[in-house]
Formats: structure tokens, C-alpha cells, sequence
């Protein structure tokens, strides 16, 4: 039999290889699931705490951090070996994170406490406790790491957090739902989608105040299954992929115009998604169909679907060279 | 007549985290949530008895989740709460409460909640129906001074029907209680069933006074074999006294829906997706026990009143009715939906769950099941079915 060697070869041998990888937790299977970017197939999967939702690596890719969010812990994991090296102290029920360019703090939504939760990387301690709205979820450190962004899905707002200080500076509100942000153009522009409003929001980051409302509308899909939740942006952020949710579409959006230029069908429930190294491929987690779809980004088309665990959440990029 | 029994401040006056942008200026909301105690019908187990809670702590952690935003935006809540003894009279409490706020949230019987509404003075001041489930509320006992937030018999029915098209169960029959809440349910079962054009047949009463925990099994198959045949078996018992002996024991072997079986509800603990496991468990951590139908109802009230301040920055009843019946209004309800309110019956739509007491069987709408305004209208009384006046439509 084939299979079982070709596994043992992944554990032990493939971390070696070229290919980089797509690391994509499942949500209600407590594991990782690692996808080679060459084959597209799932080629390791790693057992972790439970309820695995947020996934980033440190900038160097030696370590992966996980919010195993019913462990109510960020788990640290040698990605050579899949083993858990520690657990940082993360506050109550973990949900998203954002790690801060500085390479050493950790700013974690605390999804049960209305908190964000600061942990020094080094130190394993916590800087600071913020309070924020409830359900605290989606995060995003600017890139020059002065700001870092809590948005709230039932307060329905986006919290600033001056860095140095660690005490919000501004609340903004958008609309309802609120799950996922991103600085892009520099650090000029923060954007924000909205589950339930079905919108993202743009603001000026200097100002705070907003610029732009993205709507979107798809043939023959009500607009309350339209729910935008995370998105990336292409090279140059000249676009952003916008997964939509219940309605199985991505959504390509201009980043200059704010207009939906192309919608694309993928798994059902699609929730976030990861770009390779040259961004011109991009994987989305799709939670209902528990696959992930490959999206050509040149075509703008799905080319594949590739099954990972149940209820896949978040998807982080690593490079393997 | 006695007093109100149970009076209970819940008042906030802690430092709003005013941000340098907040545009809104000092906002102040008082709410006042009225209960009527209702005695329970005797009923043969007392396995599952009603928290004495229910209601109140919806209300408090709507209350909580309101207080959370307002500090951001300078708006302050307060809750304050009456509970009305069995024997005292509701709309003296409602009156009473009119005097401090004009926002109230009702949690009691339909008769109650109409008297209440009808009371001088309150015309002008904005309630939610918390707790009442009866039909003609939205229909033509309807207010326009009154929304509602529990969904009624009609969206529970037709939630049901929409899964039995679905599954092809299209022949029903149906054991109601002798019970008024009991004749009502049916009635509205009934009548939907013929809406989706599924079969009904057979509909017997259950007039047994045995105690059925020790008869069930001799008395069940014999009192269902009169039924004939049938796809699924539909029990209408609003007081949870009889139904749960019918599962396992009908002479033909069939499912079950209604009050036992595949329930149609406004929540349930089996409900997780949606987020709405965040929202269980910021229950569960208030009150020590799941989140209940009507517990859920006074959340959404509180909550749909958070949402319409916080978005308006108006504290007034006159000012949040507009905006929660205007197209911006829109509530997330941990239900996969935006919920909004009928403008032509002040009904929140919502997304009804059908439950069995280990999981979700499905949530309706149903695939399939299409609107031209909203698939959620699907559910209950529809513009051209209400007969309701009162909101100008």
C-alpha cells in the first residue's frame, strides 16, 4: 500500500523539500491541515489544541502560532516537527491574532471577554489588556506598528490601539458584524468587512474617518447570504479577494475604484484565505464544505477544490526555502 | 390588588471611554422590562420545570451587550425590572413604568400585552412583545406602537411545513391538547399545512387525565391507531404536559414535530453556528443554564434598542420606531441573517430553527422556499395575509 509510506515520508522527510506549503486549521477536527503548493494536496496533518482558529507564523517562519481557541491558549509549534514547543498566556478563548512587525508581540482578540490580550512573544507574559467591544475578532497592526486594530462583532466597531501606550485612541463604528481588517496602501487605508451589514468599510487612517462603503451584489443570491468576512489584497494592493461567506463567491474588488470587478464560485461557507509566495495563486478555507478552493488569480478562476478537515478557519503561507 | 412583588434596579453610571471622534453627545436610555408571573399548568412530568429566570436574563445581558457599546459612544442604559405577581394586574405595572421611560419590553400573554399597549398615555411610547406567540397580535390585534420579537405560531408552522415539503412528508396528522394555547397552535398548524399543500388528515384532542408515565405504552398506540396513516405525526401541546410520552409509542411507526420531536424554535442551545456559540456562552457564564425561547426574545428587544441607538444617537420611542422599521435597521441575531422588522406588523423576521434536543435539523427558510422581498417572509404572516392596519400599509 502506497499511502501510509508517502505519509511517513511527509512526517519525517518532506520538510526538507521545496514546495512550500499552505497551512489551513480545521476548526472542529482540532488539526492542521498542510497542502504542498506544488501536487495541491494535503501532505501532513497536525494534531492541535482545540478549537484551532487563528494561524500566523512568526516573520521568520520559525515558529507557527495557534489560537486553539477552547484551549484558551496560543500554541507555539515548531513547523519542522508539528510539536508544540509552549503555550503563551492568552486570556480567555483566543479567536484571531495579528503579530506585530517588531517580530515579538502578539496582539490577541479574546473573543469571550471583550478584551485584547498583548503577549511578549520572549517573555511569554502579557503587556496589556484592553478593553474592547464584544466578541472581539478581526486584528491588524499597521504597517510602521504604530496602530493595531480590534474590531468587535456585537459592539459592531473597530477599536485603534495606540502601540506605545496600549490604550485605544478612536472607535469607529461600521456595520453589523465586523470580522475581519487589514491596513493596505502603506498604511493609508484600513479596511474593514461587516458579516451581517454585508459591507466593507474603508477609512482614511489618518483621519479615522471613513472613505468608502463596498457593497456587493450577486445574481440570483439574496443580499443577506451575501456576507463578506476575510479578505487579501493582490501585489501593489492594487485588488483585494473578498471571501463572501454563505454566498460560496469570492469577490474580486478594485482597491482604487471601491467596484466589485468579478465574482468567483468557490466552497460553500467560504470564511478566510491565504496567497503563495507570488500571490498568483490564493486558497480560501471554505468551513461548510470543509475544502479549500485554489483560485488561478491571473483567470481569476477556481481551479481546484482540495479536501482538508472539518470546518477549515484560517490559512497561513509558508515557505519552505 | 397587590403590588408589583419584585422590583429590581439595574442602573450604570460607570466612565464612558469617550473616543476624540465620538460624535455623539451624551445619550441616555431607560428600559423597562415588565413580566407577568404565569402560573404553570399542572403537567405529568416535572422533568423539564420553566426557570423562574426566564425572560430577565435575556434581558441583562441584552442590557450588557448594550452597556459595552454605549461607554465607546458616550450612551449610557439602564434596565430596571418589575415582575408582576399571578394575581396582580399587569397593565398597573405597565402604567406605573410608563411614568420613567417610554421604552418598555413586555414579557407576558397576549391579553396582558394588549392591555397594557391600549393604556392612556402610551401611544406614543415604543413596546416589544417579549413573550406572546398568538397570531392575531400581528394580525388584526396588532399595534402600531408595539413590536415584536418572539416569533409567532405562524413562523413556528410554517418553518415545520417547509421541512416536511422538503423531505416529501406530505400527508399529517395531529393530537392537540384541550388546553386554549393548545387549540391555537393547532389551529395555526393546521392552517399551515394547507398553505403548503401537504395532506392533513386525522386531528384527535388529547383529553386523557391518566398519568401517562406509567400508561404511555399501552395507551399511546391505541389512542394513534384511529389516525390511519400518515407521513408525520404533529403534536400541538403548549404547556409541554403530554407530548413527550407520544415519541416511540404510536401505533404506526412515525416521527413526531411540533411540541415534541423536531421542535420549531426561536432558540435553542443546539444552535452554535453563526457565532452563535459566543452568544450561548456569554448566557450561560450570566445565568448558569442555556438560552431559552423567550429569554432569547427579551435579548433581541434589548438589543434591537442598543443597534437603533447607537446607529441614531436618539434616545427617544418616536425616533427608534422610525429607524427599526426604515430599510437601515438591521440586528445581528447570531442567526446567519440580518434581522429586520415587518413594516407592516412591526414582527422581526427572523430565521427559526428546527431542533431536537441534541441538535439542529435544519433552519428555516429552507432552500427553495423564495420571497420577492425576503426569504424570511416566507415565515409567518406575509403583507397580504395580515390583516393588520394599524402601521399605515
Amino acid at each position: 500500500m502506497k499511502l501510509p509510506i508517502l505519509t511517513t515520508c511527509a512526517t519525517l522527510l518532506c520538510s526538507t523539500a521545496l514546495a512550500d506549503e499552505i497551512w489551513v486549521t480545521n476548526e472542529k477536527d482540532d488539526t492542521i491541515s498542510v497542502i504542498d503548493i506544488e501536487t495541491l494536496e494535503v501532505v501532513r496533518t497536525i494534531e492541535t489544541g482545540e478549537r484551532p482558529r487563528g494561524i500566523t507564523f512568526s516573520k521568520d517562519h520559525s515558529v507557527v502560532y495557534i489560537c486553539a481557541s477552547d484551549s484558551d491558549a496560543v500554541q507555539v509549534m515548531d513547523p519542522d516537527t508539528g510539536e508544540i514547543l509552549h503555550d503563551l498566556p492568552s486570556g480567555e478563548d483566543p479567536e484571531q491574532f495579528v503579530l506585530h512587525p517588531d517580530n515579538r508581540h502578539l496582539y490577541i482578540a479574546n473573543e469571550d471577554d471583550a478584551i485584547t490580550t498583548v503577549v511578549d512573544t520572549e517573555t511569554r507574559t502579557v503587556v496589556a489588556q484592553i478593553d474592547v467591544g464584544i466578541e472581539p475578532e478581526g486584528m491588524a497592526v499597521s504597517p510602521d506598528g504604530k496602530i493595531a486594530i480590534t474590531t468587535s462583532e456585537t459592539t459592531n466597531m473597530a477599536h485603534w490601539i495606540d502601540t506605545e501606550t496600549q490604550e485605544l485612541f478612536a472607535n469607529t463604528l461600521v456595520d453589523s458584524r465586523p470580522r475581519h481588517a487589514e491596513f493596505v496602501k502603506d498604511g493609508s487605508e484600513l479596511w474593514v468587512s461587516s458579516e451581517i451589514g454585508g459591507t466593507i468599510t474603508v477609512f482614511d487612517v489618518a483621519t479615522q474617518a471613513e472613505k468608502a462603503k463596498i457593497d456587493f451584489e450577486i445574481a440570483n443570491i439574496h443580499p443577506d447570504r451575501v456576507q463578506p468576512v476575510g479578505f487579501e489584497f493582490t501585489n501593489g494592493d492594487t485588488h483585494a479577494f473578498v471571501a463572501l461567506g454563505p454566498s460560496n463567491h469570492v469577490a474580486v474588488v478594485n482597491a482604487e475604484t471601491y467596484e466589485v470587478e468579478e465574482y468567483i464560485l468557490v466552497g460553500r461557507r467560504v470564511w478566510h484565505m491565504e496567497f503563495n509566495r507570488d500571490r498568483s495563486q490564493l486558497f480560501t478555507t471554505n468551513g461548510v464544505s470543509g475544502d479549500v478552493t485554489v483560485i488561478d488569480v491571473a483567470s481569476r478562476k477556481a481551479i481546484k477544490s482540495i479536501k482538508v478537515g472539518r470546518f477549515p478557519w484560517g490559512a497561513a503561507f509558508r515557505p519552505t526555502n | 390588588m397587590r403590588r408589583p412583588i419584585h422590583v429590581l434596579r439595574v442602573l450604570f453610571c460607570g466612565l464612558a471611554l469617550m473616543s476624540p471622534d465620538a460624535s455623539s453627545a451624551e445619550v441616555s436610555v431607560a428600559i423597562h422590562y415588565i413580566k407577568q408571573i404565569v402560573p404553570a399548568p399542572p403537567t405529568l412530568s416535572n422533568l423539564d420545570p420553566i426557570p423562574e429566570d426566564l425572560g430577565l436574563r435575556g434581558a441583562e445581558l441584552g442590557l450588557a451587550d448594550n452597556i459595552t457599546t454605549g461607554r465607546f459612544l458616550g450612551q449610557t442604559y439602564t434596565l430596571t425590572v418589575t415582575e408582576v405577581a399571578e394575581d396582580a394586574d399587569f397593565a398597573s405595572a405597565a402604567r406605573a413604568a410608563r411614568a420613567d421611560t417610554d421604552i418598555l419590553v413586555l414579557d407576558a400573554p397576549a391579553e396582558q400585552v394588549i392591555a397594557a399597549t391600549d393604556l392612556p398615555g402610551m401611544h406614543d411610547a415604543l413596546l416589544f412583545n417579549a413573550g406572546a406567540a398568538d397570531v392575531a397580535l400581528r394580525s388584526d390585534l396588532c399595534r402600531a406602537n408595539l413590536l415584536h420579537t418572539i416569533p409567532s405560531y405562524a413562523m413556528k408552522a410554517d418553518a415545520l411545513m417547509q421541512f416536511f415539503v422538503a423531505r416529501r412528508w406530505d400527508e399529517i396528522a395531529l393530537v392537540a391538547g384541550d388546553r386554549p394555547d393548545d387549540m391555537a397552535w393547532a389551529d395555526t398548524l393546521e392552517a399551515s399545512a394547507r398553505k403548503f399543500g401537504l395532506k392533513f388528515g386525522a386531528r384527535k384532542t388529547w383529553a386523557f387525565d391518566a398519568d401517562m408515565r406509567r400508561n404511555a405504552a399501552q395507551e399511546v398506540p391505541l389512542f394513534t391507531q384511529e389516525l390511519g396513516d400518515y407521513d408525520v405525526l404533529l403534536v400541538a401541546d403548549a404547556a409541554d404536559d403530554f407530548a413527550r410520552y407520544i415519541s416511540f409509542n404510536t401505533w404506526r411507526p412515525r416521527p413526531v414535530a411540533g411540541s415534541e420531536g423536531l421542535r420549531p424554535v426561536a432558540w435553542h442551545r443546539v444552535v452554535e453556528q453563526w457565532g452563535a456559540a459566543q452568544l450561548q456562552s456569554r448566557f450561560e457564564e450570566l445565568a448558569g443554564r442555556p438560552m431559552l425561547d423567550r429569554d432569547y426574545a427579551v435579548w433581541a428587544a434589548l438589543r434591537a434598542i442598543g443597534e437603533a441607538v447607537t446607529r441614531t444617537g436618539a434616545a427617544d420611542a418616536a425616533a427608534l420606531r422610525e429607524y427599526m422599521l426604515s430599510d437601515a435597521f438591521e440586528l445581528a441575531g447570531f442567526k446567519g441573517r440580518p434581522l429586520t422588522f415587518r413594516h407592516w406588523n412591526g414582527q422581526l423576521r427572523q430565521p427559526i430553527p428546527l431542533v431536537h434536543e441534541r441538535a439542529l435539523v435544519a433552519q428555516a427558510p429552507l432552500e427553495g422556499f423564495l420571497h420577492q422581498r425576503s426569504e424570511l417572509d416566507t415565515l409567518g404572516l406575509d403583507l397580504p395575509e395580515s390583516a393588520c392596519t394599524a402601521f399605515g400599509n
